[in-house]
Parts: C-alpha cells; structure tokens; sequence
C-alpha cells in the first residue's frame, strides 16, 4: 500500500513527539446567574462577601490527577461513558484547556480533530473555507495550494467549490469537512468519536485516508464509544470515570474489563478495521 | 500495567514493521511516511515554533508572561489568518447587495450631509466651516464607537473555535480590529468627498496622523482585549459598555465644536475619548492639537495597555473556561 504522499505533513522531521501528563486536574467554574453579573460581584465585594462567594463557587472538576506518558508509537484509545472526561482530556491535550493542577508536556505538531466544521462559514465558497482553514493551521501559502489540491482531489466537489457552502448537499459538507480535517497530517493526532461517524458508503473511501493520517502520526490519541475501533487501532487503553483513570494498559485487556466480556472479532471488512492489519493476540 | 503497555507496544512495533501496512510506529517504519515527513515541510510551520506546549498549574507571573507574549507573537504570525477573518465580517455583512462594503460609505455620507446642514443651522455656523469637522470627528467616532462595543464579543462569538483549536487569543482581538479598520478605510471616502467639495487641504498636518494612527491601533488592541475578556466573564457588561458610550457620544466634541464650551473647555481633557479623537482629528482639520493633549493621550493609552496585558497574563489560561 505505498501509496503517493497525501496531505499537508506539519511539524518538525528531527524532534520526537512526547506527551507527558503530571497529576494534570482540570475543573470548570460553573458560572451561572449570580456570579456572572457584575453588579452582583460588586456588591459582594462591598458588602465583604466576595470571600464566602469564591469558597461557595460551584466547581465541576472534569479530570481529576490524571497521569501518563506517551512516545512516538503509541496509539492510546480513550474509554469511558459519557461525561467521564474523555473530551476534557482531549481539550487539556490540545492545549484548549489549561489545567489548574498538575503538569502537561506535549511536544510535536498537534492536530486535534475535535469540531467536524471548525471554522466553516455557510456563506464562503468551498475554496475560500479551505484557505480559512489551511490558515488556522497556520499554512504558509505554498502548503495553502497543496492543502486546495489535496481537499479537491478528495472530496470531488468539482465548481462546487467555488458556491457558497450553504447550497451545499449535506454529504457535500461532511466530505469537504472530514477533506479538511484529514489533509493535516501532525505529529500527534487527537482524534474525538464523531469523526468515526458518517454514512457507509462515504466512510468507505474515507477509511483508508484516515488510516492514511492516523499511521502518519506518530501519537494518536482517540476518544470512543466503539470498541472494535479502539481495539483495531490501538496498543493502549484510558478507561475514565469520573474524570480518573481506573484502568490503564493494553487494549483487549482493558476493553475485556470495560465491557465485561472479549470484544466481539467481527468479520474483516474494510470498514471495521485497516487492511494488513496482523491479528491481535 | 504500564509495563504491559509497553510490551504490547514493542509487539505491535514488530508486527506492523513485518507487514508494512500496520499503523506507523514510529520514524523508522516502512511505509514511506518518514521521507514524506522530511520532503513536505518546505515551511516550518509558523504556528508552532519550538513546537512544544506545556503548562504547569500554579505559574508564576513571568511564566503566564512568557505564555502571554508568545499568545501575542503566535498571533502575528497569523496576521494573514486576522485580515481574512475581518475581511470576509464585512463581505458577509452586505452579501449579496449590489455596493457591497460601499453602502458604509453611503449611509455614513447620507447621515454626515444631513446632520450637517441640520446642525450648521442649529449652532449658526456655515455648511462650509461645519461640515468638514463633523465629516471627521463623526466618522472617527464611529470607529472608536464601534471597536469599543464588539470588543465585548470577540470572545464570546467565537466560542465554537476557542473550543475546537488552541489559537493565540490575541488572533480574535486582532480580527475585531482589522474588521473596523476596514470600516474606517470605507468611510474615509466621506472624508475625501466632503474635503474635495469645498476644495479644503489640510496641510502639512497631515504627516501627524500617522503617529496617532499608531497609537489609535494599539490602543484598539488593547481595548478588545481588556473588553473582550471582562465581557466573557461578566455577561452585563456590554449592556452597560453600551450606555456608557451613548453617554461620551454628547459629552465628546463631536457634534459640536470645543470652543462653544467657553471656560468649561479646559475640563474637556479629563475625557479619555476626547484626547484620542484630538490627536487624529486636529492634524485632519489643520489644527494640530497641542502638546498636552499628546501628552494626556499617551497616559491614558499607558494605563489602558498595562490594565489590559495585567489582565491578559492573569486571565488568559481561564478564558477558555469562561465562554
């Protein structure tokens, strides 16, 4: 499967990447009516209440001393139920959030897959949501073209690219999206589930070049609910409740313990796990 | 547990380097990725230089300094990224309307022709000694009005990006004042107009603007931030950001002239806005203000910009958490 070389490759060819996450918790301040208006803070600081209202503030801690380290090769699945974290720790590693505890080290090119339609505008032509977006990434503009060519190759819009979006079909969207998102190929890869979802037909071919990207990253990091997909592309397992890690290590082994019985070994097909792949133990 | 992790690892290394097929393991594997890794980056990426990220809980002040500098110079070197940002606000704004971004230049034209020979009656001046000042003096309000007012939601409105992608924040501030520079660009056409029909040269004043120019730019900057963020955490402040600048728009000469103010002028300088307006509008009317007025414009830029990178290098991890 050599393949010609796809995608915008981003990031610096001689340093490794790394990730190091150090007891790393991370807490949302619930604002809600009183302490987000002004007039209220004012008042309680004159009054002399601004203390008990800090110490009363409603916090929602979203990860609580998570720690783990990852090198070049790794490929680590998030699991866990709804709420557990998972997205939170994708965000800490993405550098979106920053924690209020603890300690994160990335180190490589990131590209964090967490919004299908970052930065879209209905309004703008296909073409002028592609420079939008090569820019975000901060392409310089020989890789603006390449980004242009590369997303029109693949997502075959044809004129379409010069209408605006919002005359789009909604398959043309979700192609010209997942072009958009899979034609910067990082060091590290952060990866959220909805990027697995889409219709079978699309995902066919999008399979293969998202396989493409996830081989080209030295460090994926992927967030799902789909087990046969964590378990095809990963070596490792997060299983998160609560915003803690309770489990940590190889992936069937923890998917087994998550699940309560063996991940289900489904009928190799080309759309439940990459082509070549050996057999896992 | 680790431990198996990583023996897991070194089986999968070896598997997928006997297939070639398998998920890359690393910079040694086969599938041709590393010589593409190499040959594709004609441009290191501006975006992330050292590219290593790292943030450590209860930082000093001169490490939330140096992440807040690096947000600024991130920013910069986006700066292709903020002018198409503004630059398309204003597209999709008058979409698809025949003048497009010119029917700025039209209802700002239509609005400064009518108040002028309105006002000229009221305070008994003529068209032609009124009508050049309010041209100017109305349209930098204007900017100066409308910076301060969407400074409140250049953060909020772009919640969905702060959320999805780490940017330097400084990019958001950037845009809101591109967008309004723009603007502004459209609607000194008024200017030129109103100047060319009373055959009216300011002068070798002129040159003066481009200092001012300078510091209106920081100054705007600086705002957006300090609004921006205060407005993110504080959801009544635009509310009252708003009333307030309706308030400065009567108590600022806009309307009309410093003179008419007798003895009471002397007070004027204690309006913020006022020392703004003079230092661009004096060298455009042919009267350069005087020093003191650059002086007291400069202290108040000063107090601005350092209120505002105070605010920057506390607040600026926590943003993301207040939208």
């Amino acid at each position: 499967m050599s393949t010609a070389p796809r995608g915008i490759v981003v990031g610096h060819a001689g340093a490794p990447a790394r990730i190091d996450v150090c007891d790393v918790s991370v807490s949302f301040p619930l604002y809600h009516g009183n302490s987000r208006s002004l007039k209220k803070t004012v008042i309680a600081a004159a009054s002399g209440r601004l203390g008990q209202d800090r110490s009363h503030r409603v916090v929602v801690q979203a990860l609580r001393d998570v720690s783990f380290s990852l090198v070049s090769g790794d490929r680590l699945g998030l699991i866990g139920s709804n709420g557990a974290g998972k997205t939170t720790l994708l965000r800490t590693l993405a550098g979106i959030y920053e924690p209020v505890v603890g300690r994160v080290r990335m180190q490589g090119s990131i590209n964090a897959l967490l919004d299908p339609n970052l930065g879209m505008n209905p309004e703008l032509t296909g073409r002028e949501n592609i420079r939008l977006r090569g820019l975000y990434n901060g392409l310089g503009s020989a890789q603006l073209r390449r980004l242009e060519e590369d997303v029109q190759a693949f997502a075959e819009l044809g004129d379409f690219l010069s209408l605006p979006l919002r005359i789009y079909s909604s398959g043309m969207v979700v192609r010209l999206g997942f072009a958009l998102a899979t034609a910067i190929r990082p060091q590290i890869l952060l990866m959220d589930e909805w990027f697995l979802a889409g219709d079978s037909d699309f995902m066919e071919k999008a399979r293969e070049r998202l396989e493409d990207m996830v081989r080209g990253a030295e460090i994926l990091v992927l967030s799902s609910h789909q087990a046969d997909v964590v378990r095809d592309w990963c070596n490792r397992v997060l299983w998160m409740r609560d915003g803690r890690v309770i489990a940590d290590g190889e992936s069937g082994e923890i998917l087994e313990r998550y699940l309560g019985h063996p991940v289900p070994t489904k009928e190799v097909t080309g759309t439940t796990r990459p082509r070549n792949e050996p057999p896992l133990p | 547990m680790r431990r198996d992790a990583g023996e897991v690892r070194q089986k999968g290394d070896a598997g997928h380097a006997i297939d070639a097929g398998g998920l890359r393991a690393g910079p040694g594997s086969a599938i041709g990725a590393p010589s593409m890794n190499s040959a594709a980056i004609e441009h290191p990426n501006p975006a992330m230089p050292a590219v290593v990220l790292e943030f450590t809980a209860g930082m000093s002040f001169a490490e939330r300094h140096r992440l807040a500098l690096r947000d600024v110079a991130d920013a910069v070197h986006l700066w292709r990224l903020a002018w198409m940002l503004g630059w398309f606000d204003i597209r999709l704004r008058y979409r698809g309307s025949m003048l497009g971004p010119f029917w700025l230049t039209l209802s700002t034209g239509v609005m400064i022709g009518m108040l002028g020979v309105l006002y000229s009656a009221l305070f008994h001046l003529s068209v032609r000694e009124y009508l050049p000042y309010l041209a100017v003096s109305q349209i930098l309000w204007l900017f100066l009005s409308t910076i301060v007012s969407e400074a409140c939601t250049c953060f909020t409105l772009v919640e969905a990006v702060i959320r999805s992608i780490r940017m330097p924040f400084m990019l958001h501030a950037l845009r809101n004042v591109v967008r309004n520079l723009l603007v502004l660009a459209h609607n000194v056409v008024v200017i030129v107009i109103v100047y060319a029909g009373f055959g009216l040269w300011p002068g070798m004043s002129l040159l003066l603007t481009i200092p001012a120019l300078l510091l209106w730019f920081i100054d705007a900057v600086a705002v957006t931030l300090l609004l921006g963020m205060f407005c993110a955490r504080f959801r009544d402040i635009p509310p009252i950001v708003g009333s307030l600048m309706q308030i400065f728009f009567f108590v600022t000469p806009i309307l009309w002239k410093p003179e008419q103010l007798g003895h009471f002028a002397a007070y004027l300088p204690l309006n913020p806005f006022y020392v703004l307006l003079e230092i661009l509008r004096g060298p455009l009317i042919g009267a350069p203000p005087p020093l003191g007025v650059w002086l007291a414009a400069s202290i108040y830029s000063l107090l601005l910009c350092m209120g505002a990178w105070l605010l920057f290098v506390r607040a600026r991890g926590r943003l993301a958490f207040w939208i």
